[in-house]
């Protein structure tokens, strides 16, 4: 169901007043996938609180979506911003506490992914700026004894058509948050927008120069101890027996002990902790996967290349049409295991304490993060209260639990406020990684160099195994063959299946998850078909995608920027490619000679907040 | 014993191991966290400090070779963001997460206040310790260019 429909089901626009005669508004939203959830938070649906209006004009907005590069104290301001016309001067922000009220409406859960943020954010933040905007309006014509209708809305006040008198936001918001809240506020014609889509500068920018921003690693609480934990080399391994004794003589270590995921030492200071942790020796069981290794995992792979997966998609007859083709291209790809590497390594604080426990975190996803905390302490959901800080990163690492749980497993141990850190060893070699896969791809032309048939089978782990195992059916993880299952391009046999294949290395989402893998392959793949049909790059790609007028737009809009079919300087060379990944369609024209030389590319957002930081984002998605 | 240098302008003893890295003691010791930790072994950049004015990783640096030395961290160029690299820096909207960005902006202005009108090979020189996961590059030269239009 889209954010749209699901408004209709909506309990619609709970407010209340907070102190200082604040405006709050917001929306609860049913998530899609609560189900998904393991458990979501249990309680009313809390009101959802995005806008706060001080008597000083000072507009408070609350920032539900983890701020990691991508702008979002900027982009859904702007959304809230559109329709609420405040005093973009004036504006300030916070981050979100956890509460259901803040679930991200396409997750079912309070979460940053996925490319979500200013999709799901979209009617919900729109719609609240609307409706704080016409009971601040109807609280200045209460107050003029006029039509609401008479009245409009100037940079944070509220303005009578006739006479031009004018009152602030600030003076209204304590009379405005005492009426009805408007359940359909009307929204403006795009074509009117001020803000969206518009290149607005980021808010965020002042803090990120000056070494104010405060990162989860940057938390400092009173009395609060350092950790650093020395986890199994091997995937899986535990701690067998561990001699602390050389690791206590180290100046600042307060205490050693052993935890779910390993010895941890706790000290004054980070680096004591560290050099506590080199001084440990540890016997490791190192488990079930001490045999695995890159070749193991290689020789995996092959065996189950030749197995039947489960199937994906299956258009025609792929298998006919290849037996009748006139000319066949077979092709295997093989991508590694990555590791996310944030520039802020995994780090997490924790205190808990009799009445409750609280979670300093650079977290993507602060329901996880509330049950884990619940989970691990013994108290309700509602009891674990989560500070989310700014992140160094996130790519979807930090929608894991592993660092939250050490340090919420740590404080309990040691009843003190505990900060883990992970060092950039760590980081890198306990990682949930991109699934290293390989793919099988055989491709068929007919006497006219025209695909007839595609036909490939994905090998690889599964992410959604542990991370959703309800949306894992027989076999078939779709997060494996996204990238490649949604293909436009115009083959009419087109067969792709999937062989789950667990390697004891785990896996993660890892940006962009399947498409990132799965959209080199595809378009390399179609780039061989087209050389094998002896077509230009760009011809073969447009006939194939007749069919797909979005596709083809931005195709056809990166052709002409690179200046398709020109002559090139010597010593350059010209590519092309296309790729749709959530919503959002790009194609590349890339002019390499070592490095690119020049990236120009055509995009088609479904939604855009700020073009700005959209651009930026593409610009690093572009860089070698 | 204690080890005394000037930080930011002012005089500041501390008293840890002498092998402590600076970068910790800033953090740790004496919470001024505006100088990250990425890696702990030079590669990266983010802890980039000045020592006597010169670009320095902080988190190789042992505290007992900063005595009697001067140390500016991010918190020390300017009260208020009004550095100008911190203004360039604003003007071009450089930061995306903004991790590495005090440790970019130390060595950018350790580069220009020796070379105020740097070419691309001199940044890239002066800038390629330092790495950005969000791929600021593009703006951090950008930023860097117009240097010469401020006055030192």
């Amino acid at each position: 169901m889209s954010p749209v429909a699901m408004l209709h089901r909506r309990d619609f626009l709970k407010k209340s007043a907070t102190g200082g005669g604040a405006l709050v508004i917001g929306f609860y939203l049913p998530g899609k996938f609560e189900a998904l959830a393991t458990s979501p938070p249990a309680g009313p649906a809390a009101l959802n609180a995005w806008v706060r209006i001080a008597p000083d004009n000072t507009v408070t907005l609350i920032i539900d979506k983890s701020e990691m590069g991508t702008g979002v104290t900027t982009s859904l301001p702007m959304l809230l911003a559109e329709e609420l016309e405040f005093d973009w001067k004036k504006v300030k922000f916070e981050f979100a506490p956890a509460a259901t009220q803040y679930f991200n409406p396409i997750f079912g859960l309070q979460g940053t992914g996925g490319s979500t943020s200013v999709r799901a954010s979209w009617e919900p933040l729109t719609k609240a700026g609307a409706a704080a905007r016409e009971m601040l309006v109807a609280a200045a014509a209460k107050k003029w004894y006029v039509e609401p209708s008479a009245c409009h809305v100037d940079n944070g006040a509220v303005v009578h058509n006739g006479s031009g008198k004018r009152l602030t936001y600030g003076a209204l918001a304590e009379e405005a948050a005492k009426l009805p809240v408007p359940a359909n506020p009307a929204l403006k014609d795009p074509k009117n927008y001020k803000y969206i889509g518009k290149p607005i500068k980021r808010l965020d920018t002042a803090v990120k120069i000056n070494g104010k921003a405060e990162f989860g690693i940057d938390v400092r609480l009173p009395k609060m101890q350092h950790a650093v934990v020395a986890r199994c080399p091997v995937f899986g391994g535990q701690v067998k027996s561990f001699d602390a004794t050389k690791a206590k003589a180290v100046r600042g270590v307060k205490q050693v002990l052993q935890i779910p995921s390993g010895v941890a030492v706790l000290a004054d200071n980070t680096w004591s902790a560290m050099e506590g942790r080199r001084a440990l020796q540890i016997e490791w069981d190192e488990g079930p996967n001490t045999a695995v290794s890159s070749d193991s995992i290689r020789k995996l792979y092959l065996e189950n290349a030749e197995k039947t997966g489960a199937i994906a998609r299956k258009d025609g007859d792929a298998e006919a049409a290849l037996a009748g083709a006139a000319k066949k291209v077979e092709a295997v790809y093989e991508v590694p295991f990555l590791a996310h590497a944030t520039m802020e390594p995994m780090n997490c604080a924790a205190d808990v304490r009799a009445d409750g426990c609280d979670i300093y975190a650079p977290t993507q996803f602060q329901t996880f993060n509330q049950n884990t905390g619940a989970k691990l302490t013994g108290f309700k959901p509602e009891q674990v209260r989560i500070h989310t800080t700014y992140l160094g990163g996130g790519f979807g690492r930090r929608a894991e639990q592993d660092f939250v749980a050490e340090a919420v497993e740590l404080s309990k141990a040691v009843n003190a406020p505990v900060q883990i850190t992970w060092s950039r060893e760590d980081d890198m070699q306990h990682d949930f990684y991109r699934p290293a896969t390989y793919t099988k791809l055989t491709g068929g032309l007919d006497a006219d160099g025209v695909p007839v048939a595609w036909k490939c089978r994905v090998v690889g782990p599964s992410i959604m195994s542990r991370f959703f195992p309800g949306s894992v059916k027989n076999g078939l993880d779709g997060s494996s063959v996204e990238g490649i299952v949604e293909s436009k391009y115009a083959i009419p046999n087109f067969f792709c299946d999937y062989v789950l294949t667990e390697t004891g290395v785990p896996v993660g989402f890892w940006r962009s998850v399947g498409n990132s893998q799965n959209g080199y392959i595809t378009e390399c793949f179609i780039e061989e078909l087209a050389r094998a049909a002896g077509k230009d790059s760009f011809e073969f790609r447009r006939r194939l995608l007749a069919n797909a007028p979005r596709h083809r737009g931005v195709l056809e809009l990166a052709a002409e920027k690179v200046g398709w079919g020109k002559p090139l300087p010597a010593g350059q060379t010209r590519g092309i490619a296309v790729r749709q990944s959530r919503h959002r369609r790009g194609a590349d024209g890339k002019r390499n000679c070592l490095r690119p030389h020049r990236c120009l590319e055509g995009t088609d957002h479904h939604r855009q907040g700020t073009r700005r930081t959209a651009q930026f984002q593409r610009l690093r998605n572009a860089a070698p | 014993m204690a080890i005394s240098f000037t930080l930011n302008g002012k005089s500041q003893s501390v008293d840890v191991s002498p092998d402590m890295p600076l970068l910790w003691v800033l953090r740790d010791t004496l919470n001024m966290t505006g100088t990250k930790f990425g890696c702990g072994m030079a590669l990266c950049g983010a802890c980039t400090v000045h020592i006597n004015g010169e670009a320095t990783r902080s988190c190789i640096t042992p505290i007992s070779s900063v005595a009697g030395k001067k140390v500016t961290t991010i918190e020390g160029l300017s009260a208020d963001g009004s550095h100008p690299v911190q203004q360039a820096w604003m003007e071009e909207d450089v930061p995306q997460c903004g991790y590495c960005q005090s440790g970019q902006i130390m060595s950018a202005v350790a580069l220009l206040s020796k070379k105020p009108n740097p070419t691309d090979a001199d940044i890239d020189d002066a800038m390629s310790g330092n790495i950005c996961r969000c791929g600021t590059y593009q703006r951090i030269r950008k930023a860097i260019h117009p240097w010469q239009l401020f006055p030192l």
